[in-house]
Formats: structure tokens, sequence, C-alpha cells
């Protein structure tokens, strides 16, 4: 058995940004206890010795040149905003009272 | 007349209009008729363009001005949702992003665009790609023409029905973990993903960017060939995009149909995915498409892969950590849904408030998963294990592409189940992608072609096979041929058993 439970689950999506009720977090708990049961057995064969792969096909970071490219413009970044103002994003408060 | 138009190969299309026998207009518009016909039983398509006939009349006008147009000019497409488009929204099957409308094409989108090809549509997945039966649509499932009671596959699941059910000849997909090849095998259809870094990722939403990869979804070999030469080649946009020059893979398939390739191919057959692990009817399939080949002299020669039965563990724990990062940016912000609870809330409540009510069950459990993987304490266990696991999947194909051309292997283990039928088990929905999965991981290129049907449902049945990173010509190659032979012995193509849907003749 892996070590999944209701209180971890509701601090991975207080993590992920996630407001998941009581009844979700439940079902979670039960349900990525036997994922990660079952994942887990990667670890019988990852020893030491083996190197890690982060992608497919060995590739070098590449740069762009230096120049002014195709950019969005302001109403295009702002077309799909929730909530717009002085052509900016809106949103609510950063800080809680409390903060 | 239009009966007769959807039901030709793209390559027949395109030929039928470079000849001036047939226009854009009239193909385009025969698609939007079936559409209209079957998509209310289908579903493949959460939004059908609405000037579709516009471009193709544009399409007509150049070629009667007699521009120089490309091959497959004029043939209508549909556009995996998890593609950027303009001028029809992008949700990636999620309310998060509902009537999203992006400022920017797609890469692979842009290249159809200036191929002449004439987007049809938007198509049904499962939501952010994350599934094996687009049952995981914010927006209802997909059903598979061959039964409607069944899944069609996932995640690209409205792709692979699409070009099954004759609403278009050439579809995108994108495939992380099997997503083209799964649908593909489900409804009887032709799916590749290439080489990682062989087509261009840019404007394709991201999922698990070291494993997505966008692809052709068709009805024959040749046609995802053509497909492939429209999307493919280097984009620096993307900065994992190869700058190899590839050889044309529609030629690939010219050439592999005539057939003597097969002489002297080494097929290999992974000793660690016994019969016993399919479906009966599955199995027997893929045994009587080996025996087509080697009747034709190929020779199939049992490999071992010990590391594959990890694969699926390394991809459910590689995927969510990438995915749990590459969602970050819904964060109700810049774009997509924003849900403001009572009282006043901050910008964090905002943003949990949104990402509960706009993310569905299988992103949250994703996500979750994934922020566990990475987190503080695990990340050596989980993730830096899945890492090492993926060398070891590498290491495994090294050793058997030197001793075979191919791989070959049952393109999943089961046919099309039935809609709800695994929607509550994730980890038996993870399965299905058992042997679809290693390719994403090690990078190499894939595909699933029809083999047959299962004797004891009647329902289509794929063959996948797998060759080395950037030998997509490959299987082009070995699937146009072993195409051509079951074609030839069935009569047919394997799409004209499926159930006859529509009212219009």
């Amino acid at each position: 058995m892996s070590e999944i439970t209701p209180d971890l689950v509701r601090h991975l999506g207080v993590l992920a940004r996630i407001q998941l009720s009581d009844e979700e977090v439940e079902r979670l708990t039960g349900q990525l206890d036997v994922i990660v049961d079952n994942i887990a057995k990667v670890s019988q064969v990852a020893t030491p010795d083996v190197p890690a792969t982060s992608h497919p096909i060995p590739l070098q970071n590449v740069y762009r040149p230096d120049e002014v490219g195709e950019t969005l413009t302001l109403a295009q970044a702002l077309q799909n905003a929730p909530d717009a103002a002085d052509g900016r994003f809106r949103v609510t408060a950063i800080l809680g009272e409390e903060q | 007349m239009s009966n007769e138009l959807i039901r030709l190969t793209a390559a027949d299309l395109a030929a039928k209009l470079a000849s001036g026998e047939v226009s854009s207009v009239e193909a385009t518009q025969a698609h939007l008729d079936r559409i209209a016909d079957v998509d209310a039983d289908i579903h493949a398509f959460l939004h059908v363009s609405d000037h579709a006939l516009e471009v193709a009349a544009d399409i007509d006008r150049r070629r009667a001005a007699g521009e120089a147009l490309g091959p497959v000019a004029g043939v209508p497409l549909a556009i995996k949702d998890v593609l950027v488009t303009t001028d029809m929204p992008s949700t990636s099957g999620s309310r998060i992003l509902e009537g999203y409308l992006s400022p920017f094409d797609a890469t692979v989108v842009a290249r159809s665009r200036a191929a002449g090809l004439v987007p049809l549509g938007k198509t049904n997945m499962d939501e952010f790609a994350m599934g094996s039966s687009t049952e995981h649509s914010a927006y209802g499932p997909t059903h598979n023409p061959w039964d409607l009671d069944r899944i069609p596959g996932g995640s690209g699941g409205g792709s692979a029905a699409a070009v099954a059910a004759f609403e278009a000849p050439l579809a995108l997909g994108s495939d992380t973990g099997g997503s083209i090849r799964q649908p593909a095998h489900v409804t009887g259809t032709v799916g590749l993903k290439p080489t990682y870094g062989g087509v261009s990722r840019y404007g394709a939403i991201a999922l698990a960017s070291s494993l997505d990869q966008v692809g052709p979804v068709t009805r024959t070999v040749l046609d995802a060939g053509l497909l492939h030469d429209v999307i493919g080649g280097h984009d620096p946009r993307d900065s994992t995009s190869l700058a190899d020059a590839w050889p044309s893979f529609a030629d690939a398939a010219r050439e592999g149909a005539r057939g003597d390739v097969l002489r002297g191919l080494r097929v290999g057959v992974i000793s660690e995915l016994p019969d016993s692990g399919f479906q009966a009817g599955v199995s027997a399939s893929f045994r009587s498409a080996l025996a087509v080949m080697e009747a034709q002299g190929a020779e199939i020669v049992e490999i071992s892969a010990p590391h594959f039965e990890f694969g699926v563990a390394a991809y459910y724990l590689i995927l969510p950590a990438e995915a749990s990062s590459n969602l970050a940016k819904f964060d109700s912000v810049r774009f997509g849904l924003r849900v403001t609870p009572s009282g006043t809330p901050t910008v964090e409540n905002v943003m949990a408030a949104t990402r509960d009510a706009g993310f569905g069950d299988e992103v949250k459990r994703r996500i979750i998963l994934g922020t566990y993987a990475l987190s503080a304490g695990y990340y050596d266990a989980y993730y830096g294990s899945a890492q090492k696991v993926r060398t070891l999947i590498q290491r495994d194909f090294d050793s058997a592409f030197a001793q075979v051309d191919v791989i070959a292997t049952p393109s999943a283990p089961t046919t099309a189940f039935r809609l709800g039928e695994k929607i509550d088990d994730p980890m038996q929905m993870y399965l299905n992608d058992v042997t679809t999965i290693p390719a994403n991981l090690a990078g190499v290129p894939g595909i699933s072609i029809p083999s047959g049907l299962a004797e004891e449902d009647g329902l289509p049945v794929g063959i996948q096979f797998l060759a080395p990173a950037r030998e997509d010509a490959r299987l082009y190659r070995v699937g146009a041929a072993l195409e051509a032979l079951l074609v030839d012995a069935w009569g047919g193509p394997l799409l004209d058993r499926a159930p006859v849907r529509g009212g219009v003749a």
C-alpha cells in the first residue's frame, strides 16, 4: 500500500491550485492509491548505474537570433482574457485580508 | 456522386482535383453533407467550419488561374482540437478553454493551409489528450462508426472516427502515449506517430512536452504519407524540432506498395508481449498478418524487450509530472474560464475555484499525481526512476534494432470496448496503452494499420510497426506493403465492411 491519504490529496490540491471538494478528495485518494502502487515498480529497475533520460532525442538548446520578430499585438494578447482594463489583465486582490 | 467523393482516398481525390474532374467546392460540400448526415450519431466534431466552402472556392479559383498548387490542394482536412486555429475555437476537449480563439495557427495548421488543404472543423478528444476513449472529453464522447455503443479510442477518437465514417479523408492527430495509433486500431484506420521532433509541436496545446508528437490520421498509408509530407520538417518555433532533411513519405508509401520491401525484411516480435496478453481475436489477426508478410519473404525474429513492462509505470509518472507543469497556465488570468467565488476572493482563490470547475476528473487526477511525483522527497523515487526506465527502454530498442529492421506488435490489447466499461477504473484504462507507450518514451516512430477483424466480435484490429528514430520512411514502406497484400486478400479496404451510416445515398 502507498501512503496516499485524504490529507495528502487535499494538500496536493492546494499546491496544484485546485479547490477539491471533500467528495473529490475521497475518490482521488482511493484511485491514486491504486495507481501509485502500480507505478512505484519503476524503482525495481532504476538502479544507480542507469543514467536518466529527459528527452527522447538528444538535442542541444537552441537560441533564435536576437532580432525583433512577429509578436502578438496588445489586442491579440488580451482577446481571450476573462477580464481586462487599461490594456492589462485584471484580477482580484493578490493578497487576502489576513496577509 | 457525393457518396463516391467521400469514399475516395485523399490520393485519388487529389488526382481528380488536379485533373479538374472534381472541384474542391464539390469535394468539400460532399464532406460537409456527410458531417450533417452522420455526426449527430458519431460526434467526431466539436466545431464545423462555417467558411470551408470559401476556402475551397479560393483553391478552385487559384487552380483555374493556372497557379501551381501542391499535391493535396483542395482536399478537406479535419483538425484535432488540441491544435490551435485562428478561425475556429480550440478547446483541447476542455471546459476551461470553451470558446478560446487562438491569435495564431499551429505550425501544422499553417502548413496545411499553405498546402491548400481545406479545414472542415475541429475533432473531439479526451480533455487535454488524457485518455484512451474520448470519454474524458468535456463535450461528450465520440462513438465508434463500427458500433455506436463502443469507444473510438483516444485521445484522438474524433479524428479517427471522422476518417472512418468518411466525414473527412484526412485528419491531424497528436500522440503522447498512443493517441493516434490506438484510435486507428479500434476504427480500422491508419495512424502514424512520427519520430519525436519530426513534426512541429508549435501550437499543439502541450500535454507532456517530451512525449507529444503530431501526426497523420487517414484511411490509407499513402494518404498518411501525403499529409506527413505537408506537416513535417524543421520549425524554428519548436526548440525540439529536428533539422533533418526528410524524404518524401508519400514516395516511400508508393515504393512500399510494390511489395518487394518485404523480401528479407527482419520483423521483430517481442517475447515479453505474449499472445496471452491480448484478446484472442487481436492476437489471431496479428499472427495472420505476420504470416502474410512471411509468405512474401519477411523473416519473423523473436526479440526481447525486458523493460517494456515498466513502460506504463514510467509513462504515468513522466506524463502527469509534465502535464501538471504545462497545465499551470490555465490560471484564469490570461485566457479561458474564470470562476469567482463569493465574498472577497484572492486571485489564488479564483484560480483554485476555476481549475476545480474547469478541469474534468481525469485531468485533476493526473495533475494531482504529477504534483505528488514531483514533490520534495518523492522526486528521485518516482520521476527520477521513471527517467531511468526511459533510458532502459531506449536500450531495449537499440538492441532490438541491431537484430531487426522493424518491430511488430498488435496495436492495442483489445478491440473497441464499450462506452462506460472502463471509465471508473483509471488503472485499467491506462493499461490500454501498453503497446504504444514505449515508442513515445524512446522517441521512435510508430504506425498502426488495419490487420483485419477480430473473430469473436467482428471489430477492427490494428498491427503496429516501430522503426528506429528518424526511420519514419521505413514504416511507410512496410505499412504500405502489408496494406496492399491485405486489401488484395480482403477484396477491398477493411472499412468496406463497416456498417453504412447515414441516410443520404
